[in-house]
């Protein structure tokens, strides 16, 4: 009989050693669904990498599509520390980029200095709201925020589909509906081949990581989430707390969109998010809340999507079976939490003496 | 049971454990907290399985894996917390899990259900819902399912932990029919007194290990203390005088309607004078929670005052309290989840009453540092490193870190809920000491206790609330257990 008992002294080095064999599991399974479409799973995965880091040009496509997942995951860990739900990084991220794309539209004129940090401003203020409003409602009324967030986006994407197909329809685009793009004023500046998006990420990793561990409010955050009657009886407004750490949260998800809608997009569309708001829920969880992982995770995640691209092109493979990796990874990822918390060991049974 | 073994994990919570019980006898097993009590019954009941070692009922070698193996050779389990299902009567609930048969013959169902409780003296209406039974009655419809269910070998975990004196002396009648019935009783309690009046022997656990079985007539609990602890204990707790007579706390008129509208806090009136201990008893629930959280700003939806030195901080936060100089450190019931973080470090506790106090946005740990280690010497917290997350501490050091905390914040005023509660013998009394410390500090001290024995012997005066009223206040000097327990229970006849 196997017999299942609590561990507590899962090292550092066990946790590593089981996450990675998840890992490992993970893509001998998915080998196993290649070589059933007829493809030879090792060259396939060489290929992978091969497209995601094999020429100077195609790390800096993989770091560009790591860019908006990392931001919004690190705003999605912010709220998670709170163990509030968010997943309306999607949304947020929507908001955030219509918020961008008010000013990049209607204020064509102002030097790029200005606008780029104004459009920036608008795209935090936006997701900020679009989060806090769930957060409102959970901090007052204890709504719960999984199902609050979730609606909140399918209204963002509705918004932005109202927007593209209605008031902000390009009258030169010959009745397709797309929204203008921006004028290079309201585009983000390139540095080093790539926009300058890779830099605000690299900040906004290192400020989190102080944040978090070495301030007042990110101490906060940690006991709240903890607890919200420890922090009450320590005498935290805890209601606050969450209202504008999620804003904080939903803030950062908006300036991903702002950054996808101006340094990449160069205007806003429906697709804008690409699934980043969902993936990002993913990345955020396996790196556990952690900033500087949450970076290598982000661009591990993204080297999968832009060599799943490659495999589409090198073995005729559809970009899904990258999904299907992807889908399997977190599958045993969230299973090998089990062996860290809980060890299997295997005891002699003689059952039968008992029902003599 | 014979060399008995079991761990979890890295830990032996039973280490080659031997005894035997007799048909007509109470037995009794003793120990304090983690010496493996709980985990040596709930093999007997077959919720574990022991690692090695054999179990005999009626020299029949068995091996139980599942509680439906124990139950079928005549094992009866009553756990400490009832697994009765409120919205049904009591016959309902003695039935529930039988499978004999699919229709319910009610009228019959009755009758045995009265043979039996002629038979041992209960006095339970088969037809009364369980939601309207005082805790002594649902204890009773415990026993009585596994009677029903032909048990003959009885265990009960702590028994007497939710129940007032007079509810346990009602017990301890049934027990002893039960007894002369010619059924075996094992009881399982780290309360001496309570051997000593009702067990014919009784086996003594010490971490994991039996430290010695002694018939109960040829010990005394000075000796079974000596087994339990292993080193003789003093027993008794100080009460010093109290030294001024400045009331330090006034509460008056205070009411408190909860969230769904219940009344839990009826027009309380009391005072506390610095430098006494106030002892507050009561029947789990009768609002001794809301007392304590109002008083500390924590319960916002009350009516009343609450004047402490003259000054009305009833409509105050905890963080507007301390801010006005008033120190009211508080010792939540529930240390994981009110009082503490229980991931986080010793450290990164020990700051969390006072770090907003820092002027800068950075968070500096040094000062929290040397108080952790000043707190982890001062009261000896057995604990790897200060570094080291609380929840991974053993329960009494984990109110350690707690009550350090909070005496280290130099309070003027002390509310403490069951600061003992699940700690052993030894680190009871270390808390006990370090209350009269405070005390003769002239700190005033509200104590929310349940062991009277303590109440009696510690507090100053025990004020007794039922359904959110106060029933009176008597001196702990002069007033009985009885007295007590009798106006536990709203002053009513039991």
């Amino acid at each position: 009989m196997l017999r299942m008992s609590a561990r507590t002294d899962c090292s550092r080095n066990e946790a590593v050693i089981i996450r990675t064999s998840a890992i490992l599991l993970a893509l001998s399974a998915v080998a196993v669904f290649i070589m059933l479409l007829g493809h030879n799973p090792l060259s396939v995965y060489l290929s992978m990498i091969e497209g995601a880091f094999g020429s100077g040009y195609r790390i800096t496509e993989t770091i560009r599509k790591a860019i908006p997942l990392i931001v919004a995951s690190l705003g999605i860990s912010l709220a998670f520390r709170l163990k509030f739900w968010n997943i309306g990084a999607e949304g947020q991220i929507m908001m955030g980029a219509f918020g961008a794309t008010f000013f990049a539209l209607n204020f064509q004129n102002l030097p790029s200095v200005i606008l780029l940090p104004l459009m920036g401003l608008a795209s935090i203020i936006c997701g900020g709201i679009w989060g806090a409003i769930p957060a409102y409602f959970r901090a007052k009324f204890r709504t719960n925020e999984t199902i609050f967030t979730l609606m909140m986006n399918y209204i963002a994407l509705k918004w932005l589909t109202y927007l593209q197909y209605g008031p902000w329809k390009d009258p030169g685009a010959l009745g397709f509906p797309k929204i203008p793009g921006f004028t290079e004023n309201a585009v983000l500046p390139a540095f080093f081949g790539l926009h300058i998006g890779w830099i605000i990420a690299v900040l906004l990793i290192v400020i989190m990581h102080i944040f978090v561990n070495h301030t007042k409010r990110g101490y906060e955050i940690n006991v709240v989430g903890e607890s919200e009657n420890t922090g009450r009886y320590a005498g935290m407004n805890v209601k606050f707390i969450i209202i504008y750490t999620i804003f904080l949260s939903g803030g950062l998800c908006g300036l991903a969109g702002m950054i996808e809608a101006s340094g990449v997009n160069k205007t806003l569309s429906v697709e804008i998010t690409r699934g980043v708001g969902y993936t990002a829920i993913i990345t955020s969880w396996l790196s556990s809340l952690r900033a500087p992982v949450i970076a290598i995770v982000c661009i591990l995640f993204a080297a999968m999507i832009q060599g799943g691209t490659f495999i589409q092109m090198a073995f005729q493979i559809p970009q899904s079976a990258a999904q299907i990796l992807q889908g399997m990874i977190l599958f045993f990822v969230l299973g090998s939490e089990f062996f860290i918390k809980y060890k299997i060991s295997i005891i002699n049974d003689n059952k039968a003496e008992a029902n003599q | 049971m014979v060399n008995i073994s079991k761990s979890f994990g890295e830990i032996k919570a039973n280490d080659n454990i031997t005894f035997s019980v007799n048909y007509g006898e109470i037995y009794a097993l003793l120990g304090e907290n983690g010496a493996g009590k709980s985990t040596l019954v709930n093999m007997l009941s077959g919720v574990y399985t022991p690692d090695s070692g054999e179990i005999y009922v009626h020299d029949k070698k068995l091996r139980f894996s599942s509680p439906g193996d124990s139950i079928g050779s005549g094992i009866g389990m009553i756990h400490q917390h009832f697994k009765l299902i409120e919205i049904m009567t009591a016959a309902e609930n003695i039935i529930i899990g039988q499978k004999r048969s699919f229709i319910i013959h009610r009228k019959k169902l009755k009758k045995t259900i009265n043979s039996i409780s002629e038979k041992y003296g209960f006095k339970t209406d088969p037809d009364k819902y369980i939601y309207d039974m005082s805790v002594g009655e649902k204890q009773s419809v415990e026993i009585l399912k596994v009677l029903y269910r032909g048990a003959d070998i009885l265990i009960l975990d702590e028994p007497t932990a939710v129940l007032t004196p007079q509810e346990t002396e009602k017990l301890f009648t049934i027990l002893k029919k039960m007894k002369e019935q010619g059924c075996a009783v094992i009881i399982i309690t780290h309360k001496l007194h309570e051997v000593m009046e009702i067990s014919d022997r009784v086996t003594v656990l010490r971490r994991g290990e039996v430290a010695g079985t002694v018939n109960t007539s040829e010990t005394n609990p000075k000796e079974l203390t000596a087994m339990m602890v292993g080193k003789a204990v003093d027993l008794s707790i100080d009460r010093p005088a109290i030294l001024k007579d400045e009331v330090m706390l006034e509460v008056k008129d205070l009411s408190l309607i909860d969230r769904d509208g219940i009344k839990k806090l009826n027009r309380v009136s009391f005072n506390v004078k610095a430098g006494e201990i106030l002892g507050i008893a009561g029947v789990a629930g009768s609002g001794q929670k809301e007392l304590c959280e109002s008083i500390q700003g924590l319960e916002r939806r009350k009516r009343g005052e609450i004047l402490f030195r003259g000054e009305d901080i009833a409509r105050l936060t905890p963080r507007a309290i301390f801010e006005r100089g008033l120190r009211i450190s508080f010792i939540p019931e529930d240390r994981l989840g009110m009082g503490l973080v229980p991931t986080m470090n010793i450290v990164d506790n020990v700051i969390m009453k006072d770090y907003y106090l820092q002027k800068s946005l950075f968070l500096d740990r040094e000062p929290a540092r040397e108080r952790a280690e000043h707190i982890v010497k001062m009261l000896n917290v057995h604990t790897p490193g200060i570094y080291h997350p609380v929840n991974q501490l053993s329960g009494g050091n984990i109110q350690k870190v707690l009550l350090g905390r909070e005496i280290d914040a130099n309070p003027d005023f002390l509310v403490t809920a069951y600061p003992t509660r699940g700690l052993d013998i030894g680190s009871s009394h270390l808390i006990y000491d370090e209350l009269n410390r405070q005390k003769m500090k002239g700190v005033g001290v509200i104590y929310v206790g349940e062991d009277l024995n303590v109440l009696l012997s510690l507090c100053d005066r025990i004020m007794v609330l039922f359904e959110g009223r106060v029933i009176g206040t008597v001196d702990a000097s002069t007033a009985t257990k009885e007295d007590i327990g009798f106006m536990m229970l709203g002053g009513k006849e039991c």
